[in-house]
């Protein structure tokens, strides 16, 4: 059994029909990625399966239950965990309250542990630990809603564009800790414009046009893919 | 010594248009509301500790009855009234939220009668007037402004150290993501109609043992002035909405220090006007960024 399911999904914005019947899975231990253009639909696809947006029909199955209508707070509490695109972190909470927001469905005693947990994998986030985050730079912003995800500690993950808007040396760095927490044991759920960089990482790939899966494999296959090539990857 | 009389008249004014600006600065900061029906909440809480009192309830708990009142009428207000409109445009919700008030303002007219009843306040604040160096303090001045004091460090101790304080702090900062941590955002707004009116409750005695009067439109002037100081000091700002409250009570009475006692409430809506004009996110509000 698949760790995340997802089936004929179908999501609209009012009228316009944003995802047509993607189904797609995650295994345990893997890191899939989905890329797309712009406005292809890959946010709404996680927002779907975190409960922020509802599908109309289809099914979405997590460790086996079905969550398509649970509330966003009840998924989190299961062990799936989102990271938006942008980041949104609490600007004007400081790092720490930020991680600690991070678990709130965690017991009390599992905070100090957590944090202590983010502040290794992300020293830098230590240092401003008393930092209201809005003046945070953008590479610290994106270890922060990571570090923050991670306070739930989550069985799937699913990071929409960490590497948007970041330096080159900031993007290298950041795939760096996706490839740890996946060693770790963590499930990734990648959502990129940078297809180059995620499927070199991810075990397997679905290629998302216009609200449908137009493609899937596994990520090598769809990095010598001549489409893929073509439309994501500069040639 | 005039001079410092005045100003414990103002702090005592000041501090309960803080607690109630408090209500409506935290209820907007968190559903964009702003909610005229909090004002009226304040008018019941009055009424209840009066008819409790005069039903020979001990006026310690008619106070904690009444309080408890608010925070019921709150919270139900909420639930009924505005939380099925959480995703209609948010004029819908203002207008309801007027609604609301004439509602209460009318049903306490038929059930109480529209005429102001006398407000039991020697039975609540008993003692006399202290004298510091010639100046006579009121005992209602001075347990006015410690009450008030007091609720807002517990309320700003609630806000920043309590998890549920923090929540309420990412809800209104960012409802989407705050979901995303599993925070119950139905939960948390509950919680800050809560908070808010339970310090409208106690705002509500303190009026109502300052000014010895209840009546069923006794909240609407007090909840304007109070929503001008939570503008003044940045609507959805909790210190704001402190400082706010201070310097509204501050101003009146020193317009009225000054022999214009009828210009007050002129004065108040006069530095509405201006807030609004020059600087609409107030004194410590923060700008206004669109969400994404
Ligand atoms: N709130 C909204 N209201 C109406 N339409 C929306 C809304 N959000 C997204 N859309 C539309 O749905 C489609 C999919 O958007 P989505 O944000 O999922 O794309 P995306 O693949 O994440 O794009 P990007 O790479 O730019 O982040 C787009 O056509 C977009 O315009
Ligand atoms: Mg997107």
């Amino acid at each position: 059994m698949a760790m995340l399911q997802v089936d004929s999904i179908n999501v609209f914005y009012g009228s316009i029909h944003a995802i047509k019947d993607v189904s797609f899975n995650v295994e345990q231990g893997e890191i899939v990625t989905l890329i797309g253009a712009n406005g292809a639909g890959k946010s709404t696809i996680l927002k779907t399966v975190s409960g922020l947006l509802r599908s109309k029909g289809g099914s979405i199955q997590f460790t086996g239950h079905t969550i398509s209508s649970a509330a966003p707070h009840k998924i989190v509490s299961m062990g799936l965990a989102h990271v938006p695109e942008g980041r949104h972190v609490f600007s004007q909470m400081t790092v720490e309250e930020n991680l600690e927001m991070g678990a709130y469905t965690r017991s009390q005693g599992e905070i100090a542990p957590g944090l202590e947990k983010v502040y290794n994998r992300f020293p830098r986030l230590k240092e401003r630990r008393k930092q209201v985050s809005g003046t945070l730079s953008g590479g610290e912003q994106q270890m922060l809603a990571m570090g923050r995800a991670l306070m739930s500690q989550p069985a799937l993950l699913m990071l929409d564009e960490p590497s948007m808007g970041l330096a080159p040396l900031m993007v290298e760095q950041i795939f760096e800790i996706i490839k740890e927490l996946h060693k770790d044991g963590v499930t990734v759920l990648l959502v990129e414009q940078n297809a180059q960089m995620a499927l070199s990482v991810a075990n397997r790939g679905y290629v998302l046009e216009t609200g449908k899966i137009v493609l899937s494999g596994n990520g090598k296959d769809l990095l010598e893919d001549d489409a893929v090539k073509k439309a994501y990857l500069g040639g | 010594m005039l001079f410092l009389s005045q100003i414990i008249n103002g702090l005592q004014l000041g501090s309960i248009y803080a607690l109630v600006a408090l209500g409506y600065s935290m209820v907007y900061g968190i559903i964009m509301l702003l909610n005229f029906a909090h004002g009226d909440i304040i008018m019941v809480g009055g009424y209840v500790a009066m008819l409790t009192i005069a039903a020979g309830v001990h006026p310690i708990l008619a106070v904690i009855l009444a309080i408890l009142a608010c925070v019921v009428l709150g919270v139900m207000i909420d639930k009924v009234a505005y939380a099925p409109l959480r995703s209609s445009p948010r004029i819908s919700l203002l207008i309801t939220a007027i609604g609301v008030s004439f509602l209460l303002e009318n049903l306490a007219q038929n059930i109480w009668g529209a005429n102001a009843r006398p407000f039991p306040n020697s039975s609540i604040i008993k003692g006399s007037a202290i004298n510091i160096g010639g100046v006579h303090i009121g005992n209602t001045a001075i347990v006015t402004i410690a009450v008030s004091l007091l609720s807002m460090v517990v309320l700003t101790f609630l806000v920043q150290k309590t998890k549920r304080g923090k929540a309420m702090r990412a809800v209104s900062e960012d409802m989407g993501t705050a979901q995303l941590m599993g925070i119950n955002v139905n939960n948390t707004i509950t919680f800050t109609f809560a908070v808010g009116s339970a310090l409208a409750g106690i705002g509500s005695i303190l009026y109502c043992c300052t000014y010895p009067q209840v009546s069923p439109t006794m909240g609407s002037m007090l909840g304007l002035k109070a929503f001008v100081a939570a503008v003044l000091g940045g609507i959805g700002s909790i210190p704001g909405a402190m400082v706010g409250g201070f310097a509204i009570g501050m101003a009146e009475v020193l317009v009225r220090a000054a022999g214009l006692s009828d210009w007050t409430d002129g004065a108040v809506f006069a530095i509405l006007i201006v807030v609004l004009l020059f600087r609409p996110t107030g004194l410590m509000g923060r700008p206004m960024t669109e969400k994404v």
